[in-house]
């Protein structure tokens, strides 16, 4: 992908994408434009600054975390595939996917997929436990200086008692899972794209 | 040879003649010759045509292929606050999914955002015949091809010198008649054929831009000792302004041949320009405007409150300097017509000459002003709340989105404050007792 950025989208690779992320032909292509003009480099991949040259997500205060759920471990650059492989996360779960397709892999849009991103975002060491550390620090950045330690440390000890079940005082993908039961995951995490 | 060079410099005479009898003579006196109200309507007519022989192409195309993209909005934002996403039923109280709508406005935002697309020129829905615009049009049929062919040489080889020629004019003599009128002593006379001088050279300048300019509700024209305040999408917006009477510009000192203008100009009328250094200091910058409006015989202040160019499709935060000198404001919109050239100017992308050069390659400038109702600032009223409300004014009346952010966000990054806003807004959710306040303040 390199150095092809300014250059149009190739059929074969809207194609692969296509079947990737579920996304249509024209909602790739006209991704591909907002990507391209992300790319202030003009080098065909994302870094985080083009990620935080975004008003509303430099003030969004999960904004490090989620500019973070694009770049896979130890990379700082994201091409146009990887960045629709996130994006594809929100994408809305449509009637004919319901019938879940058996023998193909399982959709990235998906509603154990999406409760996927969203615990990713806390367990930043990546052992699929939540610890109370890693959950007093995405809480510490929602609410910025407008709470005191003490009070935090309560509304983490209380979250995680409620949703602890085999006692290890952390949150588990299955007790996250478990938890979240009853919210409407598909629709709080999935943007209306339009065709 | 000779023979050769001789019937050139014939040519080059003859055309000179020619701008000068036809353009700049007519500017002198305001008058029209009615060539570019032709022009235009010949250019109406082109560009319909080519709309219908697109859109005929397309249909051709998306039987095979795709549906093209009428417009480039990708998805339909949700509008939800926050306390009514995250509270939903509940009252207060952190829950593991409040992530969830965070996510969902971060990657919104990353999808389509309100504030970098205005500094980015506006997409159009149909092509223009211009290369530049919408790179998706591709070849669709050959008779477009040969009307596309036909303009570019009728852009590059007629239009183009021409409109050199007029820009070397109006700008030569700019130079030359406020040099001179800076010379006479202070009085009637002088203030009257500054005005004159200005008048005539910004009447040639829109020719040289096939200006097309409908000056709308003109008894409300901005008055001595006023502020005009008017939304900014290029350094031309001033000459816009200008043709249609005279100004006190404010602004930064330039280097070039902006600086040869700036410094000629100031011998004659009292524009204000500021060093670098000094545009910094607000309380220097509002002193000096406020000396100037003491004055009720000088000319009202132009100022443009966004403070950077934006595309034209929307009125970002207004700085409130200029509303709190305590002046009439005369709210002015500038709404020009993409169709026919993009006014815009991306100065992180193009400098000013190659901005000028794609200005004058474009079919036409056209654009509508209002001339909006003074207003004053109210009882109670502060600054800020004063600038906004000339601001939505503007919005409305040149139909632009109005949008909360600072124009500065072009270079400048956000500031933690407004993060830290939102972060108060959230806390106040999970320990407050379900008290809400309102989300939406003045970013930027």
């Amino acid at each position: 992908m390199g150095s092809r950025a300014s250059t149009l989208l190739r059929d074969e690779e809207i194609e692969e994408i296509k079947k990737e992320t579920g996304f249509s032909h024209s909602q790739i292509t006209r991704l591909y434009s907002r990507f391209t003009s992300l790319d202030k480099g003009e080098n065909g991949t994302l870094s985080r600054e083009d990620f935080q040259r975004i008003p509303e997500l430099a003030i969004n205060p999960l904004g490090d975390r989620i500019i973070n759920a694009f770049f896979p471990e130890g990379e700082d650059q994201v091409n146009f595939r990887g960045f629709m492989r996130t994006l594809a996360h929100f994408r809305p779960i449509e009637d004919n996917e319901k019938s879940k397709d058996q023998n193909g892999p399982e959709p990235l849009n998906s509603r154990s997929n999406k409760l996927h991103f969203a615990f990713r975002l806390y367990d930043l060491d990546k052992d699929d436990k939540i610890s109370r550390d890693e959950l007093l620090q995405v809480l510490r950045m929602m609410v910025g200086v407008n709470i005191s330690d003490e009070q935090l440390g309560s509304i983490a000890d209380r979250t995680i008692q409620e949703a602890d079940q085999d006692g290890d005082s952390a949150i588990s993908f299955a007790e996250f899972v478990k938890v979240l039961e009853k919210v409407d995951v598909e629709q709080k995490m999935s943007i209306r794209f339009l065709h | 040879m000779e023979a050769v060079l001789g019937a050139f410099l014939q040519l080059l005479s003859a055309w000179f003649v020619l701008a000068f009898l036809l353009i700049v003579l007519p500017s002198v006196f305001g008058a029209t010759l009615g060539i570019s109200e032709l022009y235009l309507r010949v250019l109406v007519k082109i560009l319909e045509w080519a709309t219908l022989r697109i859109e005929k192409g397309t249909r051709k195309l998306q039987k095979e292929k795709v549906k093209p993209s009428t417009s480039n909005v990708i998805i339909q934002r949700d509008q939800t606050t926050m306390e009514k996403a995250i509270a939903g039923l509940r009252c207060g109280d952190f829950e593991l999914s409040d992530v969830f709508y965070f996510c969902k406005k971060g990657f919104e935002a990353i999808v389509e955002d309100e504030v970098t697309q205005r500094f980015t020129s506006e997409e159009l829905v149909s092509w223009n015949l211009l290369t530049r615009t919408n790179v998706n049009f591709q070849y669709i049929s050959l008779r477009l091809t040969v009307v596309w062919v036909i303009g570019v040489l009728v852009r590059y080889c007629f239009l183009l010198p021409l409109r050199i020629t007029l820009a070397t004019i109006g700008v030569l003599s700019i130079i030359v008649g406020t040099t001179l009128v800076g010379k006479l002593p202070n009085g009637e006379t002088k203030d009257w054929l500054s005005d004159l001088v200005h008048l005539t050279c910004c009447r040639i300048l829109v020719r040289a831009l096939s200006g097309s300019i409908h000056y709308h509700n003109r008894e409300n024209r901005p008055q001595r000792g006023g502020i005009c305040v008017a939304n900014h999408t290029s350094p031309i917006d001033v000459i816009i302004l200008t043709n249609d009477g005279c100004y006190t510009m404010v602004g930064q000192s330039h280097g070039g041949v902006m600086g040869v203008i700036q410094r000629a100009t100031v011998k004659a009328s009292p524009h204000i320009w500021f060093e670098r250094s000094e545009i910094k200091d607000r309380h220097l910058v509002t002193k000096r405007l406020r000396e100037h409006i003491a004055n009720k015989d000088k000319l009202p202040i132009l100022i443009f409150p966004e403070g950077t160019c934006i595309n034209n499709t929307s009125v970002m935060m207004f700085k409130k300097g200029s509303f709190e000198i305590g002046a009439t404001i005369y709210p002015v919109a500038i709404k020009y017509d993409p169709q026919f050239g993009d006014a815009f100017w991306n100065s992180s992308k193009h400098n000013i000459l190659s901005y000028l050069l794609r200005i004058m390659t474009s079919w036409a400038i056209v654009c509508h002003v209002w001339y909006l109702p003074p207003v004053t600032r109210e009882e109670g009223e502060d600054a800020v709340q004063f600038a906004n409300r000339v601001k939505s004014a503007i919005a409305r009346q040149g139909g632009l989105t109005e949008l909360p952010w600072d124009g500065g966000l072009k270079r400048a990054k956000v500031k933690e404050t407004f993060k830290e806003k939102e972060q108060k807004i959230y806390s106040k959710m999970i320990i407050g007792n379900g008290t809400s306040s309102s989300g939406s303040e003045d970013l930027g």
